[in-house]
């Protein structure tokens, strides 16, 4: 709440310090203003179900490519390996370019702009995703292993029912990190056009010229947006902390 | 009538290990064990630290496989690695000293997690077993709590019957109670002792030599990754045959 009202105040702030400002674009008291106040936050809506798509995916993905990596076999080591070094080695500006242009051409297939922005950034973040999940799940005690072997557990069931359950505790807050992430990351997808908050701000720039004050519209959505995120994987954290478990 | 294993129809023993080696990179630590434990006897073992008495029981289980020798349980020699697995998982029941409860699941669910999943049995089904097991080892009132709301006994008792739940031929204890404080060894220790009067094949590794004097049938003494004694309880604590294994007596029996 504090947070919401130091950014309410440095808005005011900033709007009162110099005359080159022209808030008139984004007035919500003038018609003109309101109609470009909600095209700027029409782009919300995407960035939101863009980022938590792409996170979705990357967290399958990331437990799927961090599991082998578990294994004492070492061709599936290997994989993990190398899968996540290649992954985090390509630009996520790239690998946006790269799957909406290239990846139809390569594989014969059309794509639309959110699914290729939702498979860049899922892809990009999934490295991260395995990484997070290795640590968290090697952070479980070998006896836990050693117990559910003996209630005959197989390697599917330990992992469902005893492993990854105490895993995503420890690895809730890295996971928020990687939303936070993720909504930053998703402004990028307005390259190939994606209608998300970015391209809406690009978009009204270019017919207003007011530069100034609609990227700092655009800054304050991201701000207010990954505050909220923040808070909510805070008050998850304080609830698992207090957690008898 | 229950159905009679091969075991018990040839009076083969339950357990067979036979120079049984385990290496750790270079360090040898079991050097050619052999041992047979017969269906319904109790055998506790000790040692000095790293001689391998958590090895050779971990051996039994496959905790830890063995790298030469053979171990044949309840006819079964292990091997293949699934064949095994299911051998293991039907017949052999562990105790760690350090618990091992699964943290995120309450009491009941601790106990009922094996039997629904890799028995099939129906949740009531579990249940209703659980609770025989927890009024066995005198917790049923904390069925509902979490492990880290109970205190170390409580907790190691509810791991004897997590293991009992899955009704196992053999329950092997890996010095159940050295995690323990004082006072609560012996609530640990009275299960122990009842289970072996109720007939189950135990190898218990502990330094209790007041509870070994009173259940064991065998007493192993091992040294080095060795068995350096194995001889009936009476004998052990009397007239041990080895130098080393007299001179550990002395340390750890009060004169
Ligand atoms: N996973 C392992 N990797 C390497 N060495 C090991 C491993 N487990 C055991 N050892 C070594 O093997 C030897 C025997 O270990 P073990 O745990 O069987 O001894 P122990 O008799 O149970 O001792 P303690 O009374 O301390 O529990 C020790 O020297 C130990 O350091
Ligand atoms: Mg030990």
């Amino acid at each position: 709440m504090t947070r919401l009202l130091l950014i309410v105040c440095m808005a005011a702030l900033l709007s009162a310090c110099s005359g080159e400002w022209g808030w008139y674009v984004v007035n919500p008291t003038t018609a003109k203003g309101m109609t470009n106040l909600k095209f700027l936050l029409s782009g919300l809506g995407y960035t939101i179900l863009l980022s938590l798509t792409a996170i979705i995916i990357s967290i399958v993905i990331g437990l799927l490519v961090a599991l082998p990596g578990l294994s004492s076999n070492r061709l599936l080591k290997g994989f993990n390996r190398v899968y996540v070094e290649l992954v985090r080695a390509v630009p996520i500006l790239v690998m946006i370019l790269w799957v909406y242009y290239g990846l139809p051409q390569l594989m014969g297939i059309t794509i639309t702009v959110f699914w290729a922005g939702v498979i860049a950034l899922a892809l990009s973040d999934s490295a991260f995703e395995a990484e997070i999940f290795r640590a968290g799940i090697q952070s479980i005690d070998k006896g836990q292993y050693e117990a559910s072997h003996t209630v005959a557990l197989g390697y599917t069931d330990t992992m469902r029912f005893i492993i990854l359950p105490q895993a995503i505790k420890r690895i809730l807050p890295a996971l928020g990190n990687q939303l936070v992430y993720m909504l930053k990351m998703s402004s990028l997808v307005s390259v190939i056009g994606m209608q998300e908050l970015t391209r809406k701000a690009n978009e009204l720039v270019v017919t207003e010229y007011r530069p100034l004050e609609i990227y700092t519209v655009l800054l304050l959505e991201y701000l207010v947006l990954i505050l909220i995120v923040s808070a909510g994987v805070r008050w998850l954290e304080r609830r698992l902390q207090t957690d008898q478990r | 009538m229950p159905n009679q294993t091969d075991v018990q129809l040839h009076n083969e023993p339950i357990i067979r290990m036979q120079s049984v080696s385990k290496f750790f990179g270079e360090f040898q630590a079991l050097n050619g064990v052999s041992i047979d434990v017969k269906l319904g006897e109790r055998v506790v073992v000790c040692g000095p630290s790293g001689s391998g008495k958590s090895t050779l029981i971990r051996c039994i289980n496959q905790l830890e496989k063995h790298d030469e020798g053979t171990i044949t349980i309840d006819g079964h020699t292990l091997g293949r690695k699934k064949q095994s697995l299911k051998v293991i998982h039907d017949n052999v029941g562990m105790v760690f000293q350090q618990f091992n409860l699964f943290p995120h699941l309450s009491v009941i669910e601790n106990l009922t997690l094996g039997p629904t999943r890799s028995r099939g049995a129906s949740k009531s089904d579990a249940t209703k077993l659980a609770m025989q097991y927890l009024e066995r080892v005198r917790i049923p009132e904390q069925a509902e709590k979490y492990p880290a709301q109970l205190s170390g006994g409580q907790q190691q008792r509810v791991a004897i019957a997590r293991s009992l739940c899955m009704e196992p031929k053999i329950m092997l204890f890996d010095e159940p109670t050295s995690a323990l404080d004082p006072e609560m060894i012996n609530e640990v220790l009275d299960v122990m002792v009842e289970l072996a009067e109720s007939g189950m094949t135990m190898i218990c590794v502990t330094h209790e030599m007041g509870f070994a004097r009173r259940v064991a049938d065998t007493m192993v003494f091992m040294d080095h990754g060795e068995i350096v004694e194995m001889t009936n309880t009476n004998k052990f604590f009397e007239a041990p045959d080895s130098e080393r294994c007299q001179e550990f007596l002395q340390q750890i029996l009060p004169h």
